[in-house]
């Protein structure tokens, strides 16, 4: 064992009180570092699921359609207003190149085509404003996994076969197997069989939403051969800006990202980082002052064993590194223990209160980057926090302690 | 004839900044191998500052200290460390052994530290040492649960372990009681005759002095005296 080790674990072992209130200092700040980190970081998860639970990560749609001038002068203006245009719904005409041009691009894990327009549904005298949706279920469950949602019957939408969300069977009081009429503001009207309730964890989606065929919605919205948007889902979530940048400039149609469509979201998700990181930072203030305060006493009462230990022809530098060490191996132990507080403690906050089906209303995310950080964080802290220690080992005068006895 | 082991030119101490205190005026010394010498002087004559500039814990204001020919003036701060862990010994009054190990740890740790590293070899020579000292029975005891007289005995040994060719005692038996002090003497004068060692030992105690081969006296820190021990001729 290397000489400083040695003389560190011997000095923490023969002051175990204050080994043992250092550790416990630090135990307990990388406890509440972890407790606080899992926790916001396990709601933000959550948080973002649910957002992405109905939302595709990228949205690709047609460029908006812009007024012309009439003249070739820009400087020239003949309307004092344009007006856009209304009646048209934009739509992607010859999308299957433009989707396979998207599934190619790196980080895309699929893309699926929807046609989406405004209907109503009625059921006797109940008429409902709705979101109808032409999709191809294939290949729609990999962009929003639908199919997974599905509260009772099943996600299939042949011919006249509608899926619709659990707000919207409660408010019309309809279940599988039953029918209902939809009428577009095209002036198309049909009756559907409802295959399937889904749930999609939010109370709008699943009061508008009502799934169809592509080709049903189609003919339904007059968008025959043509499609609305294509839903695209990304390996990682927090890359779908860059992707949608890189999908936009590949096919020149518009992509939003569900970042962009969420900018309120991703600002409260970052005021949050930003108060976890300024709580933990406070916290390992605290625990570095605390190892400080114990290791300058330290260094303090063992002033007569330094100056004899440099009188003996230990160098200056092998001194502060014993403390150096001893302020790492409490950070690192501190930081074990800690752990384990830190994971006691989330469980039983994740275990305390429950949703309905069971699962936490407060879960935790409990990772092992979490734990490599935290080991990393409190040993880096411990080795800083014993530098003003070590350097007054270093000073001490070995010549006046030998003197003073 | 051999280098001295120590050897002391024109060394001069100065205490203080504004106002100056000369604490020894150009002290001129040399130590032979194998010379068993007493330094004796009046509290406050200098002696314990000029075992200071000895043992390379403090620096001359001007002039030169040489250990074994080379001049330590010319060495940084961490050399003197190294040269001091390698070729002095020290053998203080409170024993200054470290509390929180044992007895053979204590011996050993001066080779540790140097090295960085334990190895078989130094706890066999701690082992060595402590026998040589009667202490082989207590080299697991802690430093603490050994009699004063046996802490100066394992801080003997400690000051032997790098074989340095001169050991510094500084007042070795000012804490011991007349038996102690008596075998603790016996024992550094049968290092001396049968390893060679060299010892520069500051005592008040006239009846240790009277033992040493040469009596160096040192008043107002100027060497008043430098004299062979003719009783001991």
């Amino acid at each position: 064992m290397p000489f400083e080790l040695f003389m560190a674990l011997r000095f923490l072992r023969e002051g175990r009180m204050q080994t043992l209130l250092i550790l416990t200092g630090v135990a307990f700040g990388v406890g509440v570092m972890i407790f606080v980190h899992a926790l916001i970081s396990g709601l933000q998860d959550t948080l973002i699921k649910q957002t992405l639970g109905s939302q595709a990560h990228v949205v690709v749609r047609p460029q908006e359609d812009r007024a012309r001038s009439l003249s070739r002068d820009p400087s020239v203006s003949i309307a004092s207003r344009i007006e856009k245009s209304s009646q048209r719904t934009p739509s992607i005409d010859a999308w299957q190149p433009i989707l396979e041009q998207i599934e190619q691009v790196p980080g895309v894990v699929a893309a699926a085509p929807t046609v989406a327009g405004s209907a109503f549904v009625t059921e006797g005298n109940v008429s409902k404003s709705v979101a109808l949706r032409g999709v191809d279920p294939a290949q729609f469950v990999r962009v929003i996994n639908v199919a997974d949602k599905i509260r009772s019957g099943e996600f299939r939408v042949h011919g006249t076969e509608a899926v619709i969300g659990a707000e919207l069977a409660k408010d019309l009081g309809l279940g599988v197997g039953d029918k209902l009429r939809m009428v577009t503001a095209a002036g198309r009207s049909d009756i559907f069989t409802i295959r399937g309730i889904f749930d999609l964890g939010n109370k709008d989606v699943n009061q508008r939403w009502v799934f169809v065929s592509l080709r049903t919605a189609q003919t339904m919205l007059d968008l025959v051969g043509s499609i609305s948007t294509i839903e695209v889902r990304v390996k990682q979530v927090f890359d779908a800006e860059a992707i949608s940048v890189e999908v936009a400039s590949r096919t020149g149609l518009v992509a939003d990202s569900w970042m962009k469509l969420n900018q309120q979201l991703l600002i409260g998700l970052s005021s949050q980082n930003s108060s976890s990181y300024m709580i933990q930072f406070f916290v390992m203030l605290a625990v570095t002052l605390g190892i400080a305060s114990v290791l300058v006493v330290s260094v303090v009462q063992k002033s007569r064993e330094i100056g004899i230990l440099k009188a003996t022809g230990t160098s200056t530098r092998r001194v502060m590194r014993v403390f150096l060490i001893q302020g790492g191996i409490v950070g690192l132990l501190g930081a074990v223990i800690g752990s384990g507080i830190g994971t006691v403690l989330s469980l039983i906050f994740s275990s305390l209160a429950k949703n309905p089906d069971g699962s936490p209303k407060f879960p935790v995310d409990l990772n092992a980057g979490l734990f490599a950080t935290a080991l990393a964080v409190a040993t880096v802290t411990g080795l800083l926090a014993a530098v003003a220690p070590a350097r007054r080992a270093a000073r001490l005068d070995p010549a006046t302690v030998i003197r003073n006895g | 004839m051999a280098d001295p082991v120590l050897r002391l030119d024109a060394v001069v101490k100065d205490y203080g900044t504004h106002i100056l205190t000369r604490v020894l005026h150009g002290v001129d010394l040399s130590v032979q191998p194998g010379e068993f010498t007493a330094l004796i002087g009046p509290s406050g004559s200098g002696k314990s500052t000029l075992l200071n500039m000895v043992g390379l814990l403090d620096r001359p204001t001007s002039g030169r200290v040489l250990i074994e020919a080379l001049d330590t003036s010319t060495l940084d701060d961490d050399a003197l460390t190294a040269l001091r862990g390698r070729r002095l010994g020290f053998v203080f009054q409170f024993h200054h052994l470290l509390p929180e190990f044992t007895a053979q740890e204590n011996v050993f740790l001066p080779m540790y530290s140097q090295s960085g590293w334990v190895s078989d070899e130094m706890q066999a020579r701690a082992m060595m040492l402590l026998q040589r000292v009667g202490l082989e029975p207590q080299a697991r005891n802690k430093a603490t649960n050994l009699s004063g007289g046996q802490q100066q005995r394992v801080a003997i040994a400690r000051s032997l372990v790098m074989k340095p060719p001169l050991v510094l005692a500084d007042e070795p038996t000012g804490n011991l009681d007349t038996q102690s002090a008596d075998q603790i003497f016996a024992l550094l004068r049968e290092v001396n005759e049968q390893e060679g060692t060299a010892f520069l030992i500051v005592t008040h105690d006239p009846r240790l002095a009277a033992r040493c081969d040469r009596i160096v006296e040192l008043v107002d820190g100027r060497i008043v005296s430098d004299r062979p021990n003719e009783a001991r001729r």
